[in-house]
């Protein structure tokens, strides 16, 4: 330390750390701290013996579940769009080099106290008995439309400006019955609850393209792809994209303390009586907690189990998700579940997670939908965190706050709040139009 | 006519304490030269070579730790997946001989008896400021049961007998314990447009 950096980055959570490379590519000199000794922040993966102590109390995990090493828990469960924002970043960056993928085996939706699978292709939807007949052929007109739906050709609009309609005038267009609505607003469009209902229609149709086009991608039986070890891989590989171009890490660096001169702009870290001097500061809400809201809280489970999830088809990799209306809350409930096919965790182990918007304090009660669709568990652990929002003035204090990961169960948020703050501190915007159709398979290395 | 199997690919890291010369024995194996001017490492990723042996033929993968190391801050997933891991120490330098201990540690950890482990020591150019003698390498690497040589990048010396001594003793493709490929998903793989999608497109196309 003592040097002088352009940027400071705090925190080597999957944003910061997506946000390091970039300028690290950038040639703008970086330096990446985190309190931890483990890379991730809130969204790494812990091992057994991290798990026990984090949510125990102690280092002693339960001998019959295997080697430590082999588990990668999730501490923020999500699913990879295969055609979503972060394929394009990791494609945009070539981070792909350091990383294994495996489709999701499937999707799933509770309906009336029962799971099914979300069709992935047009012989499941005929089959499936989500829909009756009638409401097939309505539903497929519907989705006829969103596929051939194009912001730059004004023909496929047929007369409605989605820029003003709204997704419940779109929908009554078609005359959608109730529980089809629910169906594609929160299994297809992946919406937490119903306010986008009354908001213009262009968002709700970009997202049922996205899950379409990424249901198309590789022919699995959902739109996700997961990677080998558990999320808390993407961190690591784009630190490793950062210091490739010279980024700067350091880990195990207790108390990174923001210093700031007279007018309040930050102009240093310090830690272990040592100060780096920089331009400006990314972190984690953690790191800045006085310039940050609280926003909301989430609530989750995470179990080991010895099965998949029930009616899943002996998934490996499976999402179900519980419509807010199903179960008479705000926002919806997910499961998320992977195993030992993913080296997540010990031959014959399933990680299962259950996660909402939380909308009371008791957890263990508000999950319980959740977690009774599981079956047997061999081990729980309940925990929530609050999430928090920035409300600095970045231009005068020269710090730029990430958001909380939120219970969506994919990343287009959190590269919405990557591409946003890139914006904010290199004043250029992130052109992530990677064209998926001319990628062509990575070169032998 | 013969079978020609599949090219069997190996991962290699090296490891070992900042400026022992971890990536000047890979420039010195892939370009046959050497950089006098040390700069900590920037750049460098991952190189992959070809080695033709006696018997076949197989694709190394040289992976830098891109100077993570320096503030002990490599990530876990570097030594993940290694077939080989290369601990270089400085023979001028006893501290980094003594750290090699880490190292050896580490990858055991992450790696168990999943790994090939070669202990390097290099610089032995530096005759006049030698601190660790080879006799004190190979204890060492008795004691730990894996493999040893010493090498000077600078000079060319033992460098590409390093490379030979690790492909000689790397598993054949048969014991190769790696993931199923057929089970992975290429995110860079043009999508696949199925029938039935080409079908609703009324024969259009989208792009």
């Amino acid at each position: 330390m003592d040097e002088e950096y352009d940027v400071i980055v705090l925190g080597t959570g999957l944003k910061e750390c997506i946000l390091s490379g970039l300028l690290s590519v950038d040639g703008l000199k970086v330096l990446h701290m985190d309190r931890n000794d483990y890379y991730g922040g809130a969204s790494t993966s812990l091992n057994l013996t991290q798990l026990w102590k984090r949510f125990r109390g102690d280092d002693t995990p339960a001998e019959n579940l295997g080697s430590s090493r082999e588990y990668n828990v999730d501490m923020i469960p999500k699913f990879m769009m295969a055609n979503g924002a972060l394929v394009r970043v990791l494609i945009h960056t070539n981070v792909t080099k350091y990383l294994n993928f495996k489709a999701v085996d499937g999707s799933f939706v509770y309906n009336k106290g029962k799971i099914y699978k979300v069709p992935a292709t047009d012989v499941e939807a005929l089959k499936s008995p989500l829909m009756g007949l009638f409401e097939k052929r309505r539903a497929r007109k519907f989705f006829i439309y969103v596929q051939d739906y194009e912001t730059n050709d004004p023909k496929s609009h047929e007369g409605l400006d989605l820029n003003q309609v709204t997704a419940r005038q779109l929908i009554s267009k078609y005359g959608l019955e109730d529980d089809t609505v629910d169906f594609i607003g929160h299994a297809l469009a992946l919406h937490r609850d119903d306010n986008y209902l009354d908001e213009p229609a262009k968002d709700f149709v970009d997202r049922v393209k996205i899950y379409a086009e990424s249901l198309a991608r590789f022919q699995g039986g959902s739109p996700y792809i997961y990677p080998l070890y558990g999320l808390g891989e993407l961190p690591q590989a784009f630190a490793r994209l950062s210091a490739v171009y010279g980024g700067t890490y350091m880990l195990n660096k207790p108390e990174c303390k923001v210093e700031f001169d007279e007018n309040g702009k930050a102009i240093g870290v310090t830690s272990e009586g040592e100060t780096a001097k920089c331009k400006k500061i990314v972190c984690d809400p953690s790191y800045l907690s006085d310039k940050v809201q609280k926003v909301g809280k989430v609530a989750r489970a995470i179990c080991i189990m010895s099965h998949p999830i029930p009616d899943t088809k002996d998934s490996h990799s499976a999402q179900v998700i519980l419509p807010q209306k199903q179960l008479g809350r705000k926002s919806d409930m997910y499961l998320f579940c992977c195993s030992y096919a993913h080296n997540v965790a010990a031959k014959g182990k399933y990680i299962a997670f259950v996660t909402t918007e939380a909308e009371t304090d008791n957890p263990e009660v508000e999950l319980k939908p959740g977690i009774d669709l599981l079956g047997p568990v061999d081990e729980i652990f309940y925990d929530t965190y609050d999430r928090f929002e920035p409300c600095n003035d970045h231009e005068a204090d020269g710090c730029f706050i990430s958001t909380s990961y939120d219970a969506t169960t994919h990343f287009e948020t959190t590269v919405k709040d990557v591409v946003e703050l890139y914006s904010k501190i290199t004043g250029k915007v992130l052109d992530l139009s990677v064209d998926l159709s001319a990628a062509s398979a990575a070169t032998e290395e | 006519m013969a079978t020609v199997s599949p090219l069997a690919k190996y991962k290699l890291v090296f490891l070992g304490d900042q400026s022992v010369g971890k990536t000047s024995i890979i420039t010195r194996f892939m370009y046959d030269k050497f950089d006098t001017t040390y700069q900590a490492t920037i750049g460098i990723d991952f190189l992959s070579k070809t080695m033709y042996l006696e018997d076949r033929t197989v694709r190394l993968q040289l992976w830098d730790t891109a100077g993570q190391e320096r503030f002990r801050s490599l990530i876990p997933s570097y030594i993940r997946d290694s077939s080989v891991a290369v601990i270089v120490y400085d023979v001028a330098n006893r501290q980094s001989f003594l750290n090699t201990n880490k190292w050896v540690e580490e990858v055991r950890t992450e790696r168990g008896s999943d790994v090939i482990i070669v202990l390097v020591g290099n610089k032995t150019d530096l005759v006049d400021k030698r601190q660790v003698s080879i006799e004190e390498g190979d204890a060492k690497s008795r004691e730990f049961g894996i493999m040893f040589i010493e090498t000077s990048a600078k000079a060319g010396f033992n460098i590409k007998p390093l490379f030979r001594k690790i492909a000689a003793a790397l598993p054949g493709m048969e014991t190769l314990s790696s993931t199923k490929q057929e089970d992975m998903v290429d995110v860079n793989l043009k999508p696949t447009v199925n029938s039935s999608q080409t079908e609703q497109q009324g024969g259009g196309c989208s792009c």
